[in-house]
């Protein structure tokens, strides 16, 4: 079973070499790429079972024991995560993928984006299920690189500038981030997570402030959180559709993730954090606000991630069990819902001509199958009953109701966060979808990636997004189980006991 | 817990403020420079974590307390050939910027854009023309490529970006 852990990760990198040397035949490359991440998405559910009905499943890496070697974790959390990310993944290169044969024939191979596809999908992996902080520093690089070569790939000169953005603020925090590690090192001796729960502890209280704010930080940039979350809606919205909502559906919960990890294992509170209360209404409330003010479908998006985001930080500022399966769950159902959004919105790119919202109108009447595909995930980001954001919110909101005044306080703020999601969704409804009927706009630069205001949508990009749809309308139709899951997750998240005996065995730990 | 000595920790500072004032710069070039620097710092940092030094860590050579700890030195060397190989696409990232816009200027964002073209016409009305044809501009995506950076020229230099560099 432990051999199972290491699969994710190896698959996909794997994958990655044999798309290079297969770049020739691009029908070759396509059926590695999603074989391997059909696999992955397998392997994923069979560990999650296991972890759910078990103990974590632990791989230790060259047969090294913790703390001295490397290890693999994959426990409730991390497994579920594991499986929503790859099955988004897959619906996004399928997505990608006709998307290319509709513009370039099905003929063309790409000699670098089914490679560096992959390898962003090795680094998502390898930090859901790392043990170890450097090595969660790898990961990180391996997914950020793979990023940088996806935001800035074929580009032009607006999007060299996000994507120029992009690549220093994310070499900045990946900088702290290694200086955190190393000030971490210094202090304990250990990079192990399990290990780091024990020792941290044993330091001075103001030592371990200094560290935790330190992950925060580092952390909340990659999440980005307010007020760290500037580079996010101007680097996002220039790039092509599938990268787009690949980035917006995982890199960002993947920092969510290693906040989750580090803040409940290493860094435990008795109670709420007010910081991360007040940086959680914060971002909740400019998000929100911040995609009123948009013009750019793909902005008023990416503002909404950036709202989103910290209705995730809100779970974890509550900080008990409750409010932690609260963020796993509103993690599970944002990943689906928001790279989802950011397919439509391809789409509708493609056949307006424009992401300006001011120069559609009438798709409604057009394309009746675009607004069935706009107006599920859009009510789904909103949270209305019986959609998954509306389990998720509820999980939230309970969470916060029963843990104090303050908690109490900012469930209100994602109440009012969440109608002005709903007030952002039904504005570009009737905007885009309503209206009169406006032709579409040419391609005003034929030469890049972007290609817009053609009648070449294929109808399996169509299906592609329909796919992620019915992911998101499933997790809605099991959220009985998988709420379950998420509470135990939290649990588990909240006692750190299993995690500690999983990964060091029962005699080290207290 | 190790504590390192004052003069690495000196340096590690320096390091560290050489860096991050020079990624505050406007050219990339600098930006560059100062993440390559920061990257040094946090190296050193990273190695310094690993207490005094000592001999090499090869087993067997040294008595077991003389020997300096070897997993510093580890993380180090992989995060010395993850900021390498990052800079050396960030290199490549700026020459490719150089050839498509004609500077190494990192820009104002399209939200900082839009408030100073909010405020150009009340400081002068002549301006008000040309900044609502780029403010149309920037609502396509690949048009606003054709426009560059319409603010810095005409805070620096007069309206429009004429003559930028394009032949360059």
């Amino acid at each position: 079973m432990s051999a199972l852990v290491t699969l994710p990760v190896l698959l996909p990198m794997l994958g990655a070499a044999l798309t290079v040397l297969f770049s020739r035949s691009a029908f070759v490359q396509r059926l590695i790429g999603i074989v391997v991440l059909a696999v992955v998405s397998a392997v994923a559910a069979v560990l999650l079972v296991a972890a759910d009905q078990g103990a974590p499943v632990v791989a230790e890496l060259g047969g090294w024991p913790a703390p001295v070697g490397i290890v693999l974790v994959a426990d409730r959390l991390a497994a579920l995560l594991l499986l929503i990310s790859t099955l988004v993944t897959l619906a996004v290169l399928l997505y990608a993928i006709d998307q290319r044969i509709a513009d370039y024939g099905r003929e063309t191979a790409s000699t670098t984006f089914h490679p560096i596809f992959l390898l962003l999908s090795t680094g998502v992996s390898l930090a859901y299920l790392t043990g170890d902080l450097f090595t969660l520093f790898v990961a990180f690089e391996i997914m950020l690189a793979a990023s940088y070569v996806l935001i800035t790939r074929r580009t032009s000169a607006t999007r060299i500038r996000s994507g120029m953005t992009y690549v220093i603020i994310s070499l900045t925090s990946s900088l702290l981030f290694l200086t955190t590690i190393a000030l971490v090192y210094a202090a304990t001796g250990s990079v192990n997570l399990a290990d780091l729960a024990e020792r941290v502890g044993e330091l001075p209280t103001g030592l371990q402030t200094v560290l935790a704010l330190m992950t925060v930080v580092v952390f909340g940039i990659k999440a980005a959180m307010v007020p760290l979350h500037f580079w996010l809606p101007d680097s996002y919205p220039n790039a092509p559709a599938p990268v787009t909502a690949l980035f917006a559906g995982l890199l960002t919960k993947v920092g969510i993730y290693a906040l989750l990890r580090t803040q409940t294992l290493i860094f435990p509170l008795d109670g709420p954090s007010t910081l991360l209360l007040v940086i959680a209404s914060l971002t909740m409330l400019i998000g929100a606000l911040g995609a009123l003010a948009q013009d750019d479908l793909n902005r008023l998006l990416s503002f909404l991630l950036v709202s989103h985001i910290g209705f995730m930080l809100f779970g974890l500022a509550v900080f008990d069990a409750a409010g932690i399966a609260g963020t796993a769950l509103y993690v599970v159902h944002h990943i689906t819902v928001q790279a989802t959004l950011f397919l439509v919105s391809g789409l509708i790119t493609r056949r307006t001509g424009t992401v300006s919202i001011d120069a559609m109108g009438g798709l409604a009447k057009t394309s009746p199958a675009l607004a069935v595909l706009f107006a599920v995930p859009a009510l789904t980001l909103a949270g209305i009953p019986p959609t998954s954001g509306f389990v998720a919110k509820l999980a939230l909101l309970q969470a916060g109701a029963g843990a104090g005044l303050e908690t109490s306080l900012v469930a209100g703020v994602v109440i009012l966060a969440s109608l002005l999601t709903l007030y952002a969704m039904v504005r570009v409804w009737v905007r885009v979808f309503w209206g009169a009927e406006k032709p579409p706009l040419t391609d005003p630069d034929p030469t890049d990636e972007l290609i817009v205001g053609t009648a070449r949508t294929a109808k399996p990009m169509y299906v592609a997004t329909g796919a992620l749809v019915a992911v998101s309308l499933t997790i809605a139709m099991v959220a009985g189980p998988l709420s379950a899951v998420t509470g135990r997750a939290g649990q588990d998240l909240f006692d750190r006991a299993p995690y500690q005996v999983a990964v060091l065995g029962e005699e080290r730990t207290p | 817990m190790n504590t390192i000595n004052m003069s690495m920790a000196v340096v590690v500072a320096v390091l560290y403020g050489v860096g991050f004032y020079l990624l505050l710069q406007r050219s990339l070039m600098r930006v560059l420079i100062g993440i390559v620097v920061l990257g040094h710092g946090a190296n050193l940092l990273l190695q310094l974590a690993g207490g005094p030094p000592a001999r090499a860590p090869i087993l067997g050579s040294a008595p077991d307390e003389q020997i300096a700890d070897p997993l510093p030195q580890a993380l180090a060397l992989t995060a010395i050939v993850i900021t390498f190989a990052l800079t050396t696409y960030l290199l490549a990232l700026g020459y490719r910027s150089w050839v498509l816009v004609g500077h190494d200027e990192v820009q104002d964002d399209i939200e900082d854009r839009r408030i100073a073209h909010r405020r150009a016409p009340e400081a002068s009305m002549g301006e008000e023309a040309g900044s609502d044809d780029m403010s149309e501009d920037e609502d396509d995506p690949g048009s606003a490529a054709a426009s560059g950076d319409p603010v810095e020229p005409s805070v620096t230099s007069g309206p429009a970006g004429s003559g930028r560099g394009v032949g360059r």
